[in-house]
């Protein structure tokens, strides 16, 4: 009796330590949970570690307008950023072309609007810090209608594509260093 | 009864007709598309021209070094948050999946931005991708006749406040054989393994 108690009590606490385990390791799994404010849900917000020296980094996010009424990103904040732009990049005929996105970016009713690298993004301007792997970089983003929210963004690798690029290269023909990144590997 | 059907068979007649001429039209305005996009030789159009520069040591660099390899030439700026980089990091990985061939190639990256990127800065920003890639800066006068040359097209965008700017720029990569004549060019926006393609038998010759 004794010790099947005891056992019991074993098996228990091992059940206890691994589901600790689980929900200590879960957030460093899990995506940051989406932000609502107001009327909008905002995630998945990312940005990428820049090369060195460099003074500007994109900011990615998704955002989706719930409301009944369109809304704006007009502006916002980063910890790493002297200030930040809402900016467009656009390919013209083989030329890159970047410009600030005057009077704020619209999200229509119902519409999810994706910032992601090759088209919209905030842009950290006059960067007082680069971005580092694993280190959140924590800004605000600021909506006409709904208002101020704080977020986080992620940091992926330098030039990934997406928030879960580990592997940018998509290179399988070459033995290169990416390899240790490969198992990491997303579609796209 | 026999009258509204007659007319119809006209209505009919004319309809076809009118698909019939639009898709001839549209025919033919796709293959002037397609010729246009043809980007394989830009025959009598000579691209590039001798020039000297600054390497990202500070010692000079002329065109003349060239001779003999075929190299990859494209143009951009460090403050520029995606496509630079981006296009930086494939140049790096494609390279090292050339592996020892890419030792036949050069490879030169041309700053637009020369007023804010120094040789020096050059130096530290290109110091995150593969080291065989050159930085080349040089006089804004300088640049300016290297990017004509090129058909490379670049302009400073003020931001709102007039605080900062950000560049427009030319982004393809030129692929310029041992003779330097322009052979091809990489998108950022093509798959990966054609560029790749593109750029093994930019070596093979």
């Amino acid at each position: 009796m004794l010790k099947t108690s005891k056992t019991l009590k074993t098996s228990l606490s091992l059940a206890l330590a691994v589901a600790g385990a689980t929900l200590f390791l879960q957030p460093s799994i899990a995506r940051a949970a989406d932000i609502i404010v107001g009327d909008l849900v905002i995630s998945k917000p990312w940005t990428r570690v820049t090369p060195p020296g460099a003074k500007v980094a994109g900011g990615f996010v998704t955002i989706t307008n719930n409301g009944k009424a369109a809304d704006r990103l007009i502006g916002g904040t980063a910890e790493i950023a002297g200030h930040m732009e809402i900016h467009e990049m656009t390919m013209d005929g083989g030329i890159m072309k970047m410009h600030e996105v005057a009077g704020g970016l619209e999200i229509k009713p119902g519409e999810t609007v994706e910032l992601k690298p090759g088209s919209y993004h905030v842009m950290f301007m006059d960067l007082k810090a680069a971005p580092v792997e694993g280190t959140p970089v924590k800004g605000t983003l600021k909506f006409k209608n709904a208002g101020e929210t704080k977020l986080a963004y992620d940091v992926a690798p330098l030039g990934a594509k997406s928030a879960g690029d580990m592997d940018h290269g998509k290179m399988d023909n070459g033995a290169n260093d990416m390899k240790q990144m490969q198992d990491h590997k997303h579609g796209q | 009864m026999a009258n509204s059907s007659g007319m119809l068979k006209k209505i009919r007649l004319a309809a076809l007709a009118a698909i019939a001429v639009l898709a001839a039209g549209y025919g033919v305005f796709m293959l002037g598309a397609a010729r246009q996009s043809n980007l394989g030789l830009p025959g009598a159009v000579k691209i590039g021209a001798p020039f000297e520069l600054t390497r990202m040591d500070g010692s000079h660099f002329s065109s003349k070094a060239l001779a003999g390899k075929p190299y990859a030439i494209f143009f951009g700026f460090t403050n520029c948050p995606d496509i630079c980089p981006t296009t930086l990091l494939e140049m790096t990985e494609h390279l090292q999946a050339l592996g020892p061939k890419a030792n036949d190639l050069n490879v030169l990256f041309v700053t637009v931005d020369p007023t804010r990127d120094t040789a020096e800065h050059l130096k530290l920003y290109l110091s995150a991708f593969d080291p065989r890639i050159i930085g080349l800066t040089g006089t804004p006068d300088e640049i300016k006749a290297v990017a004509k040359s090129y058909h490379v097209y670049y302009e400073k965008v003020p931001s709102t406040d007039g605080s900062d700017y950000t560049m427009n720029h030319t982004a393809s990569v030129y692929l310029m054989d041992k003779d330097s004549n322009l052979v091809s060019t990489l998108s950022f926006q093509e798959p990966q393994e054609a560029r790749q393609t593109k750029l093994e038998n930019l070596l093979k010759g």
